[in-house]
């Protein structure tokens, strides 16, 4: 057998723009050999599930409600790609804001059936949610749990643990001592190199603090991932996309699919970017559309967007994760 | 005049000078109060939305609500506050660094939220 195989490859998570939010690419890199078979056996009997490729969407920010000109097209625009996939998702995640609040006396949950009816279309496995300020604000988060039930959880998907963080319900902008506390217990029965996918709406850093681009005990929660090596968070909040990498951490936004925020480092006042109706999802949706000459048909064009798991962001985790005294 | 009673007179006129001066000036334990300067809040803004201050100098913000909970939050100056309805919450703030600084409320308080902020402004 080889053995110089890159065992940092045996299993690697990429997020592709395909169209709407992003598109995540979880597989083991050593195809059908002997040996990643076995690897996989055993990383399985670790975790609880043997890794096996799948691959997971992240989408945010619909606002279902917001004044605004595109509605809930890029929504339903969301959905139609999705389901019209040759390779649909396993999952998709939600991070937060599916609704635009409103106090008038029915019309918030009414919004939020509204926003369950268009993502109940969504033809995949499992659809998770996270709730944004905007759902849970007001109310700490009474009409999101009525709907979809807790605002924080975790579970295990083919070898990857999945993590929901509430960073909006306590009104301010921070995930609070009890979450904390169970987000310690939840992650303490697992080795150093697990794969973790944290989501949440509001960044867990400070990108931004003077547009409330932060989450005030944000430090807290990732000194409490630190320990682990492979560490990806996906958020919403701030309608752009962006990409930090903190630490063993890999920070990933995701476009919203109502209106768009400008560059912060480039603008002093959070304003909306000004809807172009020439271009009605400019910003929203499709990150990239090749338009062939003389033909309607739109390709999206794939851009790699490596996550922490890949040799590119730096970590030696899955070479731990491999050596057999780790098992 | 002898020499006496010109220290007498000049005694005196010392005397006059600072009693009209403990008349015109506040006791000296209220020179030492900081500025107090009251901010108040309600959906979607604050008022007055801009205060001046000068560096080094120490001030009592007096904030309240008119409505909701809202927040007065700015990180460069270490303020993170939560102003209940019906309190006044009190800030002392002494502003190490000239600079003009984006105050938020980072309280969720309604759809107008995002852009309810003030500034404050610490001259040299």
């Amino acid at each position: 057998m080889k053995k110089d195989l890159d065992r940092r490859r045996f299993l690697k998570i990429a997020g592709t723009s395909m169209g709407v939010g992003a598109l995540y690419t979880v597989w083991p890199s050593l195809g059908r050999s002997a040996e990643a078979a076995e690897l996989a056996r055993r990383l399985g009997a670790k975790t609880g599930e043997k890794p096996t490729p799948f691959t997971f969407a992240q989408l945010s920010d619909a606002h279902v409600g917001f004044d605004g000109p595109i509605g809930t097209r890029a929504l339903e625009r969301a959905v139609a790609t999705i389901n019209g996939l040759p390779r649909r998702p396993d999952l998709v995640l939600f991070t937060g804001d599916l609704t635009h609040d409103t106090e008038k006396p029915g019309e918030h949950a009414a919004r939020m059936s509204l926003f369950r009816e268009i993502s109940g279309r969504l033809q995949v496995a499992k659809v998770y949610h996270v709730p944004g300020e905007h759902d849970a604000g007001l109310d700490g988060g009474e009409l999101f749990r009525s709907v979809f039930g807790p605002t924080s959880y975790s579970f295990d998907h083919r070898g990857v643990h999945f993590i929901a963080l509430d960073n909006v319900s306590r009104a301010k902008p921070e995930v609070g001592a009890e979450q904390r506390a169970w987000l310690a217990k939840d992650l303490s029965r697992f080795h150093a190199t697990t794969p973790i996918v944290v989501f949440t709406h509001r960044p867990l850093f400070d990108l931004r603090p003077d547009w409330e681009w932060f989450t005030s005990d944000g430090d807290e929660v990732m000194n409490l991932l630190a320990p682990y090596e492979n560490v990806t968070v996906l958020y919403g909040h701030i309608h752009r996309e962006d990409h930090h990498t903190i630490g063993h951490a890999q920070h990933f936004a995701a476009r919203s699919l109502c209106f768009a925020f400008p560059d912060p480092d480039k603008f002093e006042d959070k304003k909306a970017i000004p809807f172009d109706k020439d271009q009605p999802f400019k910003n929203l949706g499709l990150r990239v559309i090749d338009r062939t000459a003389g033909s309607a048909a739109e390709t999206v064009r794939v851009q790699d967007v490596e996550l922490a798991m890949s040799e590119l962001s730096g970590t030696e985790g899955f070479d731990q994760l491999l050596k057999p005294a780790t098992f | 005049m002898t020499r006496q009673s010109t220290f007498r007179v000049a005694a005196a006129g010392l005397a006059l000078v600072a009693s009209l001066l403990a008349v015109a000036s506040p006791p000296a334990r209220a020179q030492d109060e900081p500025r107090v300067i009251v901010i108040t809040a309600k959906r979607f803004e604050f008022s007055p939305n801009q205060i001046t201050l000068a560096k080094g100098e120490t001030v009592k913000l007096q904030i309240k609500s008119e409505d909701v909970t809202h927040g007065l939050f700015v990180r460069p100056l270490g303020i993170d506050a939560e102003i209940a309805p019906g309190r006044v919450t009190e800030l002392t703030l002494t502003p190490e660094t000239a600079g003009t600084y984006r105050a938020i409320c980072d309280h969720f308080c309604g759809a107008g939220h995002g852009g309810m902020k003030m500034t404050i402004v610490v001259r040299e």
